[in-house]
C-alpha cells in the first residue's frame, strides 16, 4: 500500500513518514502528494506569528485547547530555526504544548526552517496539504520567531495572527511595514505588562491609518495572557468571525486562486531551475562559464542568456 | 536536494527536575547538525512515545536523574513496540549505576551513557548506531 493509501486510512505513522520524505527532499514524496491533492482543501488553516518570545507556542496550546473543547480536531506545524553554522536545530515548541501529546485529536509536527527564509520550512505547504488530505478539521501553523519582512505564511494561512508583546516601544513604529501589514487579527499577548495600553493603541492606530474599506475586515486588536488563558476565548471568537467574513465575503476563493497562483509559480521555478542546472552541469559548461565572469571576459547577463537559449529551446 | 537528516527525540520522563543534562546533549546534537525535538520536563512514556511517533524520529533518547530508569525504559520501549513503532531505537543516560545496564540493554534500550561521559563521545557514538531510518 502506498503512503498516501495509508494516510487516508488515517495511519499517523504513515503521515509522519511522508512529512519527513517532503522535508528531506525526497522524489518519491511527490507521487504521494499528487494522490494526496484531490482531497485536500477541506482544513482551516490558523497563522500563528509575531517576534522570538511573545507567547506564540502558549498561545497555540490554548488555541488548540479551544477548539479542542468545541469538539474539533487540530493538527499543529510548528516551526524553529535551524542553526546556520551546523544545520542542526532544536525544536522546542513541543513544550508548552504537551498536554496534547496524547490526545488523539491533535497532531504536532515541528519543522526546521532548514535555511529557508520567509519565517516558515520550504516544506510547510506540503505538510499542511498532508494534514488536510488527512481530514485534520484546523491545521495551526506556528512560524519561526519573526522580525520584519517574513510573510510567507499570509499566503498559507486562512486566517493570520501577529502576536506582539508590550514594551517593544518604537520598534511597533519600525516594524509596521511589515508583519503588520499582513494580520487578520492582531494580539498583545502578556496584556497584564505596564504599557500593554500602548501597544494596543499603536497597533490600532496603524490599523486606522490603513484604514480598510467598506465591507472590507477590519483587522482587530486583542489582548491575551495565553499563560493564564485571558483572552483566548475572544481570539478565538475573533478567528472564527474571520473565518466566517472569507466564506461571506468571496475572499477565500480569492485565497485559493492567489496561493494556487504562488506555489504554481513556485513549482515551475523550481524545476525549471533544477533542469536547467543539471544540463549545464552534465555538460561541463557551468565551470568554464563561471570562469569567464570572473575573469571578465563575458558578462553574466550574456552568459545567462546564451545558456538559456542553448538548452530551453528543444 | 534529497538528504536524510537525523532527527532524534530528548526527553525527561519522570518527575526529576532537572534538565540541565538534558539540555547539553540536546545542544550537542545540534551542533553535530541533528535536529533535535526537545520535549521538556516531566514527561510520560505516553507523551513520549506519541512525539516520537509524530515527528518521524530516528531514535529516542532519555534522561533520567530519578532512579527510576528500570521502569521508564522499558516502558518506553514497550508502548513503542504496541504502537507498532517498535522499529525506533531507544539510548539514555542519566544516573544509572554499573549493576542495572546488562538488564537495561536486555530489555533493549541500545545503549546508556553515565556521568562523565563527554558530548564528543555520544555524537560519536549517534554517528556510529543511528541512522535515519530508509
Amino acid at each position: 500500500m502506498t503512503l498516501a493509501e495509508r494516510i487516508v486510512r488515517g495511519e499517523l505513522r504513515a503521515a509522519a513518514r511522508l512529512m519527513r520524505d517532503i522535508d528531506d527532499g525526497m522524489p518519491s514524496a511527490v507521487a504521494e502528494l499528487k494522490a494526496l491533492y484531490p482531497r485536500t482543501g477541506r482544513a482551516f488553516i490558523i497563522g500563528i506569528t509575531g517576534p522570538p518570545g511573545a507567547g506564540k507556542s502558549t498561545l497555540t496550546d490554548k488555541v488548540i485547547a479551544a477548539y479542542r473543547a468545541a469538539g474539533k480536531t487540530v493538527a499543529v506545524v510548528a516551526i524553529d530555526p535551524t542553526s546556520p553554522f551546523t544545520g542542526g536545530a532544536i525544536l522546542g515548541d513541543r513544550i508548552r504544548m504537551s498536554r496534547h501529546a496524547t490526545d488523539p485529536g491533535v497532531f504536532i509536527r515541528s519543522l526546521a526552517t532548514r535555511g529557508h527564509l520567509g519565517g516558515l520550512s520550504r516544506s510547510t505547504a506540503d505538510v499542511v496539504n498532508v494534514f488536510d488530505a488527512m481530514g485534520w478539521e484546523v491545521i495551526i501553523i506556528e512560524t519561526v520567531g519573526v522580525g520584519q519582512d517574513e510573510i510567507d505564511i499570509v499566503r498559507t494561512a486562512h486566517t493570520s495572527l501577529v502576536v506582539m508583546v508590550p514594551g517593544l516601544g518604537d520598534d511597533i513604529q519600525a516594524i509596521k511595514a511589515g508583519i503588520l501589514e499582513i494580520g487578520d487579527v492582531f494580539v498583545v499577548n502578556k496584556a497584564d505588562r505596564p504599557d500593554a495600553d500602548r501597544a494596543v493603541r499603536d497597533l490600532e492606530m496603524m490599523v486606522e491609518m490603513k484604514h480598510p474599506g467598506a465591507g472590507e475586515w477590519w483587522p482587530p486588536v486583542l489582548r491575551t495572557v495565553a499563560q493564564k488563558g485571558d483572552g483566548v476565548a475572544e481570539l478565538v471568537g475573533k478567528i472564527e468571525e474571520h473565518r466566517a467574513y472569507l466564506h461571506t465575503s468571496g475572499r477565500l476563493q480569492q485565497f485559493e486562486q492567489n496561493k494556487s497562483a504562488l506555489r504554481f509559480e513556485e513549482l515551475l521555478r523550481d524545476q525549471l531551475f533544477a533542469r536547467v542546472r543539471e544540463k549545464i552541469e552534465h555538460g561541463g559548461d557551468l565551470a568554464v562559464t563561471i570562469r569567464a565572469i570572473a575573469n571578465r571576459e563575458q558578462d553574466p547577463y550574456n552568459a545567462v542568456e546564451a545558456l538559456l537559449a542553448r538548452h530551453l529551446s528543444e | 536536494m534529497a538528504e536524510r537528516r537525523l532527527r532524534l527525540l530528548v526527553a525527561k520522563p519522570g518527575l526529576d527536575g532537572h534538565d540541565r543534562g538534558a539540555k547539553i546533549v540536546a545542544r550537542s546534537f545540534r551542533d553535530a547538525g541533528f535536529e533535535v525535538i526537545y520535549t521538556g520536563l516531566r514527561q510520560t512514556p505516553e507523551q513520549i512515545v506519541s512525539a516520537a511517533i509524530q515527528e518521524d524520529v530516528d531514535a529516542v533518547t532519555l534522561s533520567i536523574l530519578s532512579g527510576a530508569h528500570n521502569t521508564l525504559f522499558p516502558r518506553v520501549i514497550e508502548l513503542l513496540r504496541q504502537q507498532g513503532a517498535g522499529d525506533i531505537p531507544v539510548f539514555g543516560g542519566g544516573i544509572i549505576p554499573e549493576d542495572d545496564i546488562p538488564g537495561l540493554k536486555a530489555a533493549g534500550v541500545k545503549e546508556i551513557f553515565t556521568p562523565g561521559t563527554s558530548t564528543e563521545d555520544i555524537n560519536s557514538w549517534v554517528k556510529a548506531n543511528i541512522h535515519p531510518r530508509a
